[in-house]
């Protein structure tokens, strides 16, 4: 696949701080490109430097072999994107709304489009109410018609699902899935979720106070022969002795509140049957990545990682 | 470029905030006319009084469309430009507060070209409110009160003059008094223009725009050799009201006013000049700012 965007040593520095720090990172054409990071990690700053609305202290950005520095309109027609909130005129209709920003694309635009745009995010029923009267997640997913209205070939969503309910959410990753896979759309998202960015996302970069810590495909970085797995019980204690008997005993440790197995992803149904061999009582049984924990490790969080809200 | 300015305008028409100001001329013009209409005389007596009448001014004739129209604009063209604050001011401000601002710098514009746009937008705004004044005040002002030639009254230092217009010399001079509007209100719309750079609420720039008016008036009605000299020069507000210049009339050595003549044209070229500087200064601050400014909202 050829590559679409290339980042090179890109950096911002505003009064106070270092946003991002020589970031560098390749999205090829078809990626769903997940963009990895707590908040304040300078995803938001990346993503907006993607898109113009901030100025790089340094570095390149390259589109399509060329430097955009000097020219970037040429990436910004082929771009659609959503930035946080999908902020739209309020005093107008999602058809007017659709309407200025498909001309401001650089589109002529033609109802038949417009309405087939609505339709595709489920908005066509509302297409002559006027944006303050949609819900968070109407205008969401009116931002994502916004995005996709000149039908370019590379698409930024900047958390796209914060403040949407989980029935948002899902209909939000089906999107995005759909995008990448059936209208072969190239999508960069950001996220702070780990279980967000795995359930859509091809490849992926994880950065942390403005640095790339990690980059690659995100089958691979979660690595499924290493996974960890977290158990509790009614008596963890004791549970552990008899565990030390079995075959699970070689990559153990007893956390006290938890037990901490290491395996494959395969072997988790075998564990489960043992548990219930040895009749201990299971409370949680949970798969965690190494990448979730290295994640967590950045993020200073505690033991449980967010879990994705369905 | 015309594509812009189409959806510039469209938003500004859809904004019900826009109507506030054609409102409020309505009802400061209707109630002008609805006062003068009831006790103009009274007024006009008054004025002729306090002018030292050695005209023989026909005081029945005195109060026509010519004179209200002058009358109103003297009092209404010092608030306008709290009127074109209002849309200018809220021009960059307003869509960062909405948030709209990222959604549009993604799109393949220039900022330059965001800038000047909404520059033309505010300017088309401006014009059309003083249209709106012109048929206000001047259209139904003649229609009520009818035509006829036109007095003036002017202070010129510690003097009261009396001015008298014939009416087949007025129109030109309120085409260009309001051409000069215009000019004058643009300077108000491109200062609100640039404050709203800065902002991410059209609040404070609307505001900021009408105390820097504010301040700048009281410094140049300040009769202070040294700020006459060297800042009432400089100070756009010091030629707000260089639209009166045009009704000005010159006379000649038997102080018989000249048909078709004004006073003082350099003076007025002058005011415009320096308006047109203002425009430029303030409109290339807003492109040059705009330009580096880091969206963040």
């Amino acid at each position: 696949m050829a590559t679409m965007l290339e980042v090179k040593d890109l950096s911002k520095k505003f009064k106070d701080a270092e946003a991002v720090k020589n970031l560098s990172f390749t999205v090829e054409e078809g990626d769903i490109y997940g963009f990895l990071g707590e908040n304040g990690a300078g995803k938001s700053t990346t993503l907006r430097m993607l898109l113009k609305l901030v100025k790089p202290t340094g570095g390149e950005i390259i589109y399509r072999g060329k430097n955009i520095q000097n020219d970037h309109n040429e990436m910004l027609r082929q771009t659609g994107a959503v930035i946080e909130k999908p902020d739209l005129y309020k005093y107008l209709s999602a058809y007017d709304n659709l309407s200025i920003f498909a001309r401001l694309s650089g589109m002529k635009p033609q109802r038949s489009i417009l309405m087939e745009q609505l339709d595709m995010v489920g908005l066509a029923s509302r297409a002559h109410s006027k944006i303050k009267t949609f819900s968070q997640g109407m205008k969401q997913r009116m931002g994502i018609a916004v995005a996709l209205v000149h039908s370019p070939e590379l698409i930024i969503l900047d958390e796209p699902t914060n403040g949407l309910d989980p029935q948002g959410i899902a209909d939000m990753r089906h999107l995005i899935l759909r995008l990448g896979k059936e209208l072969r759309k190239t999508v960069i998202i950001s996220s702070h979720l780990l279980s967000e960015i795995e359930m859509v996302a091809n490849r992926m970069i994880i950065i942390h106070k403005g640095e790339k810590k990690i980059e690659g495909n995100v089958a691979e970085l979660l690595d499924p022969s290493n996974t960890l797995v977290e158990l509790q019980t009614t008596n963890n204690a004791s549970s552990f002795l008899k565990l030390q008997q079995s075959k699970w005993a070689k990559d153990m440790e007893d956390r006290g509140d938890a037990i901490r197995l290491r395996m494959s992803r395969e072997e988790i149904p075998l564990l489960a049957a043992s548990l219930n061999e040895m009749n201990i009582g299971i409370l949680s049984l949970r798969p965690r990545h190494s990448l979730e924990d290295y994640f967590l490790s950045l993020t200073n969080q505690d033991a449980h990682v967010e879990p994705s809200a369905n | 470029m015309w594509s812009l300015l189409q959806i510039e305008l469209y938003k500004i028409s859809k904004r019900p905030r826009t109507y506030i100001a054609f409102a409020a001329i309505t009802a400061i013009v209707l109630i002008f006319q609805f006062a003068f209409k009831a006790d103009g005389k009274n007024y006009m007596n008054l004025m002729l009084q306090s002018a030292g009448d050695t005209f023989g001014v026909d005081r029945s004739k005195a109060i026509n469309g010519y004179f209200m129209c002058y009358i109103i604009l003297n009092t209404l063209l010092i608030q306008v430009p709290i009127l074109v604050a209002l849309v200018a001011g809220d021009a960059i401000s307003g869509e960062a507060n909405m948030g709209t601002l990222r959604l549009l710098l993604t799109k393949p514009v220039s900022r330059a070209q965001v800038i000047i746009i909404k520059f033309i937008a505010s300017v088309i705004f401006t014009i059309a409110l003083l249209v709106w004044m012109a048929v206000m005040a001047l259209f139904l002002s003649m229609l009520i009160f009818g035509t006829e030639d036109m007095i003036i009254f002017r202070s010129k230092g510690d003097e009261s003059q009396i001015l008298q217009i014939t009416k087949d010399d007025v129109m030109w001079r309120y085409l260009a008094a309001f051409g000069y509007a215009a000019v004058a209100l643009t300077v108000i719309a491109a200062l609100a223009l640039l404050l709203s750079v800065f902002a991410e609420n059209s609040i404070g720039p609307i505001i900021a725009t009408v105390c820097i008016v504010i301040v700048c008036t009281v410094i140049s009605n300040i009769n202070v050799p040294v700020i006459d000299k060297h800042v009432r020069p400089w100070l756009f507000t010091s030629y707000l009201v260089g639209w009166k210049g045009f009704f000005y009339i010159a006379t000649d050595s038997e102080n018989t006013p000249i048909k078709g003549s004004v006073e003082n044209w350099p003076a007025i070229r002058n005011s415009l000049y320096i308006l047109l500087a203002h425009i430029g200064i303030f409109t290339g601050a807003a492109i040059y700012f705009f330009r580096k400014k880091d969206i963040l909202s």
